[in-house]
């Protein structure tokens, strides 16, 4: 086969899969979130914690539930790194330090995973498990209750009422997560997979570490969190052995994002209107896929940072999924990219991950953009706006508003200080335009909650840790945060009556538009830095 | 404020269950089925032929250039306008060459590359085809016997590679 077929090949077994489960599964899951019904488990959780799982809450409380629920995640986190010491299965890697405790905390419980640390030097099996497994569960599974909440403030009217936190959290991780991680994690095995307590293994006389893999992989990809058991990410060969386990993981941090626009359409009982927003994510990933690798493919020395098994286009296939949704796992190194395939990578990110982006994030960050559209449309035609039979007035208008404009925010500031501190000259590991691409990187990954790096670049310092930290938490809360108001306000309108004034919001000119709002906001936002980074290289 | 230290009360109790759950539950499950017989080789990496690492001797056939440091893995995340990491390649081909004993232009990418992982158990046909002869003369075996080695070390669907640890084993054994 030309590599050319072959790439053709694995993208289309890939779109097969999607598509066989993409009713079943975004079916499924409107049923999960529309069911009256508490299974004994879930029972037993909601009574140790002292929950009526029939109270509905109004958005404020929703949101203190996200956030309260995320603090003490963050918490209980940093502690067990703090005392790794005393936990089993820790192989004398010690007590993980303050800076990198407190930078993972927050990473983990936004579900941005990125790493600072070495794994197989810093991170022993038990805080692997209980900790971080554990919150690339809940972390997907809050994004996933914050959506439809949101998908909930379109549907109801006239209430002050969004549904129940805890119960969408538990019904995320137990219902959905759970049962296709468990499944995901015993097919990666048969794939070559490992899933070993033990530290490491001899291979010819030299030891390579070895960690209880698959079942961290499986949900890793499937929750879209990215943080690798081993330093490697998926470009290890026992994260991600062969083509086969390659285009399974790519599946699986696709699956959720994309059957979401399903059981949004389930939800908002239209499923047009779920099929226009796959169709607008399917354009943009299809076109950066291209870029990528064809970029990746005419590069100078394109097998760098690459692993041959999957070849140039398993790697820009991988590349191109791994930061349209915000799992930030990575089968290649996005550092030694070209200009043009690297700046791809961190242009999907700047798009705000929603192509089709993170379980759940990825939905309310597109329905977020979809408000931001027909509020264009509507100053373009003198018109008060309305979606799925809401109207977007100035309360709606301004949270759409601001859960937009707060990654663009933190991210910027946050590469400008960097730019200008003379520490950061010491942590480049690229000189002139591709060591800014890298600070860009950094950013726009935390801020994201992607997680995938220019890796070269050292964040270990205090500065890189704090700010990056502080960008992972902004980057997460504030849009989560603006987006719950943003339900509370539209499922207190009354719905407004289709007429002939209403745009349609299933048909091409939507899509169009969105489309346009998407690559306009990011254009216009983020050119200026792109230019003296990825585009300078690119033109180099 | 109270309402946020009431949520946090919940909330973790909530996390404290479902990490009873889903981190010591579902990982415990996983292993245990990873017990099973057909499965306990793959999640112990039992005589791996997933990484390579660098074996000592002319008679072993090369991976590729590593940038890890074992136990850990890595790679070296240079970008493609490092002039400095230029160098080190030009170098790399250099003394793959004067090794093989080869014209410069016949040493392929992948020999002067460094992977993602620095394990990389996988060569191009083609750098394993220069070193056939190299590996011939060391380990004493016939070309043709090599070759036909090398052929049975040949793996991938969609992409062609050599296994260079099932190759090196295979050398041992012959």
């Amino acid at each position: 086969m030309s590599p050319l077929v072959a790439g053709l090949v694995q993208v289309g077994i890939l779109i097969a899969a999607l598509a066989v489960v993409y009713r079943p599964l975004g079916d499924y899951m409107a049923r999960v979130f529309q069911s009256e019904k508490d299974s004994k488990v879930e029972l037993a959780i909601y009574r140790f914690a002292r929950i009526d799982p029939r109270a509905e809450q109004k958005w404020s409380t929703y949101a203190y539930g996200v956030l309260g629920f995320s603090f003490v995640g963050i918490v209980f986190l940093y502690v067990i790194q703090r005392v790794q010491s005393v936990l089993p299965f820790n192989f004398d890697r010690g007590n993980v330090p303050e800076g990198m405790s407190f930078n993972t905390a927050i990473s983990f419980v936004t579900n941005t995973n990125w790493q600072s640390y070495v794994p197989e030097a810093v991170m022993g099996h038990t805080v692997q498990m209980i900790g971080l497994t554990v919150q690339n569960f809940v972390s997907a599974a809050v994004g996933l209750a914050v959506a439809i909440a949101l998908v909930r403030g379109f549907v109801r009217s006239q209430t002050d009422r969004l549904g129940n936190f805890w119960v969408d959290l538990v019904r995320g991780a137990i219902r959905i997560l759970l049962p296709l991680a468990f499944i995901a994690a015993i097919v990666l095995i048969i794939t070559g997979v490992t899933m070993s307590l033990k530290s490491g293994v001899d291979v010819d006389g030299q030891v390579v570490a070895n960690a209880p893999v698959a079942c961290q992989e499986a949900i890793k990809e499937l929750g879209t969190n990215g943080g690798g058991v081993l330093n490697a990410n998926s470009a290890h060969p026992f994260e991600n052995p062969n083509e086969w386990s390659n285009l399974i993981e790519i599946f699986l941090l696709l699956v959720i994002p994309v059957a979401l626009t399903r059981t949004f359409g389930q939800l908002v009982g239209n499923k047009k209107q779920g099929y226009v927003l796959l169709g607008v994510m399917g354009v943009i990933w299809s076109a950066m896929l291209t870029v990528i690798w064809v970029a990746e493919a005419n590069g100078l020395r394109p097998l760098e940072g690459k692993e041959l098994r999957f070849g140039i286009s398993g790697s820009a296939l991988f590349a191109n999924s791994t930061t349209g949704t915000s799992t930030g796992a990575i089968n290649s190194l996005h550092d030694s990219f070209t200009g043009l395939g690297g700046g791809g990578t961190l242009l999907n990110m700047l798009f705000g991950e929603m192509t089709p982006g993170g379980v759940g994030t990825g939905l309310y960050s597109i329905l977020v953009m979809a408000i931001i559209a027909m509020f264009l449309a509507g100053l373009m035609v003198g018109r008060t706006p309305e979606y799925l039979g809401k109207k977007l007035g100035r309360k709606e208008v301004t949270a759409a508003a601001v859960s937009i404009l707060a990654m663009p925010t933190v991210l910027l500031i946050g590469a400008g200080i960097a730019a200008i501190l003379p520490s950061t000259q010491g942590a480049l590991n690229n000189p002139g335009e591709h060591g800014l691409s890298e600070i860009l990187y950094a950013y726009a990954s935390a801020s994201n909650n992607n997680g995938s790096a220019f890796a070269g670049i050292t964040v270990t310092n205090d500065w890189f840790q704090s700010s990056l930290g502080l960008c992972m938490l902004f980057g997460r809360f504030i849009p989560i945060i603006a987006v719950l108001a943003l339900a509370g306000s539209l499922a207190a309108q009354k719905k407004v009556p289709v007429t002939a004034g209403t745009l349609p919001t299933t048909g091409p000119l939507f899509a169009t538009l969105l489309t346009g709002a998407i690559v306009l906001v990011a254009a216009l936002t983020f050119v200026p830095a792109l230019a003296l980074g990825p585009i300078a290289e690119a033109l180099l | 404020m109270d309402n946020f230290l009431k949520q946090s009360w919940a909330g973790l109790r909530i996390l404290l269950a479902l990490t009873v759950i889903l981190g010591v539950a579902y990982p415990a499950a996983v292993w245990g089925v990873s017990r099973i017989p057909g499965l306990h080789g793959n999640a112990e990496a039992v005589d791996t032929t997933l990484v390579a690492v660098a074996r000592e001797g002319d008679k072993y056939f090369v991976p590729r250039p590593s940038a890890a440091t074992l136990p850990a893995s890595g790679g070296s995340n240079k970008g493609e306008l490092n002039e400095d990491y230029t160098k080190v390649i030009d170098e790399r081909r250099t003394a793959i060459a004067q090794r093989e004993g080869v014209p410069e232009d016949q040493v392929p990418q992948d020999a002067v590359t460094a992977s993602a992982s620095g394990l990389d158990p996988n060569i191009s046909p083609a750098y394993a085809e220069i070193q056939v002869s190299r590996v011939a003369r060391a380990s004493g075996l016939p070309v043709e016997k090599v070759k036909e080695l090398v052929e049975a070390a040949t793996e991938g669907t969609f992409t062609t590679t050599v296994n260079v640890t099932a190759l090196n084993r295979a050398i041992d054994a012959a």
